[in-house]
């Protein structure tokens, strides 16, 4: 473990602890009103440990959605780590199966982002060592702040509608998704076609809303520009 | 809204979700070597998921269409409108957070109780 590395992974992760806080406080907070208790929202944070995909869960749970809707929806919403995956691999060849074993479980849209960028700004780093530092700092952000939002969660008045912070985190989210014109259409087709199937039994319009909203962008590829440059 | 579901289903699915998640983590950082790159019809569909999704997640929160609700929500939609303005000018999860509920407030507790009021 090299030192030098580790405190450089620390470093560079720390800006991003500021949207990371408040995101993290939510899914306390979400876990709080959908009926969760302290224990279960940090095992939740600790197993899951995807930010969205809590939310997600956590917004069907509490709206007492069938259990394979909450399972299939949180997972939709994780499979693009398939992407952060594939595209951190040749990074960690030379590693041994069970440190890739472990680094895995780390593997987070912000954990990717900074170490990547750090990789490329600095070819000599101790790659693993650099990597932990930097998805262990978010971890370890991320259980606090869950307490914190729970514990807070508990103590708010429900006409303040603190719940409404989790489709606010998720829009933010969605902008710089609408890159261009084929994912701007998946978004519009997507949502629109949840709206209007909201009253669906089992809570399928999200589901419905998402495959629809895949199509459209695929066909739509054909009419409009695809930004090649920015993919995800 | 607190769920009816009991412990042990809560359990299940954390850890359902849990090992599914890990199991795309580790997918492509486990398999290198065998397969080194993500097939491109899979990485067309997945480009759209994440817009398609969280389109999914947000607008229905904002806009309720339900025949017989009376309840139409205006500070919801009002507060997701300027949101998501917010959203689109500064891409930031703070200021996204800050104003959408900042106006959902000031909505709820302020203009329109005086609104009703007049009506």
């Amino acid at each position: 473990m090299n030192r030098a590395d580790f405190r450089r992974g620390v470093r560079d992760a720390t800006p991003i602890l500021l949207g990371i806080l408040p995101f993290a406080i939510v899914a306390g907070i979400a876990a709080a009103n959908a009926g969760l208790d302290l224990s279960q929202a940090v095992g939740m944070s600790v197993i899951v440990f995807a930010g969205a995909s809590q939310l997600a869960a956590l917004d069907l749970l509490g709206r007492d959605a069938p259990l394979s809707v909450v399972v299939v929806t949180a997972v939709v919403i994780n499979l693009r780590m398939l992407m952060y995956s594939a595209s951190i691999a040749p990074y960690f060849r030379s590693f041994a199966g069970r440190v890739k074993a472990g680094l895995a479980y780390f593997l987070t849209d912000q954990a990717y982002a900074v170490t990547i960028a750090g990789y490329r700004a600095e070819g000599s780093v101790d790659r693993a060592t650099y990597y932990f530092a930097v998805g262990g700092t978010i971890w370890l952000v991320w259980q606090i702040a869950t307490v914190a939002g729970v514990l807070l969660g508990t103590g708010v008045p429900a006409a303040w509608g603190l719940e409404f912070t989790v489709p606010l985190v998720f829009l933010a989210l969605l902008v710089p998704t609408m890159e261009d014109g084929p994912t701007t259409l998946a978004g519009i087709t997507g949502g629109a076609v949840a709206v209007l199937g909201a009253g669906l039994p089992l809570n399928l319009g999200l589901l419905v809303g998402a495959s629809l909203g895949v199509a459209a962008g695929v066909v739509s590829e054909r009419y409009l520009d695809v930004e090649a440059s920015r993919g995800h | 809204m607190a769920t009816s579901y009991g412990d042990p289903a809560i359990w299940i699915v954390i850890v359902v979700i849990g090992l599914a998640t890990y199991g795309i983590r580790l997918s492509f950082i486990a398999l290198f070597g065998y397969l080194d790159e993500i097939p491109p019809w899979v990485a067309r569909l997945l480009r759209y998921v994440p817009a398609a999704v969280l389109a999914g997640l947000v607008l229905p929160a904002f806009v309720t269409i339900q025949p017989g609700a009376g309840d139409l929500a205006v500070d919801k939609l009002l507060a997701g409108a300027l949101a998501a303005g917010v959203a689109w000018r500064t891409e930031n999860v703070l200021a996204t957070m800050a104003v959408g509920m900042g106006a959902l407030w000031i909505l709820r507790f302020l203009v329109l109780p005086h609104l009703f009021l007049l009506g």
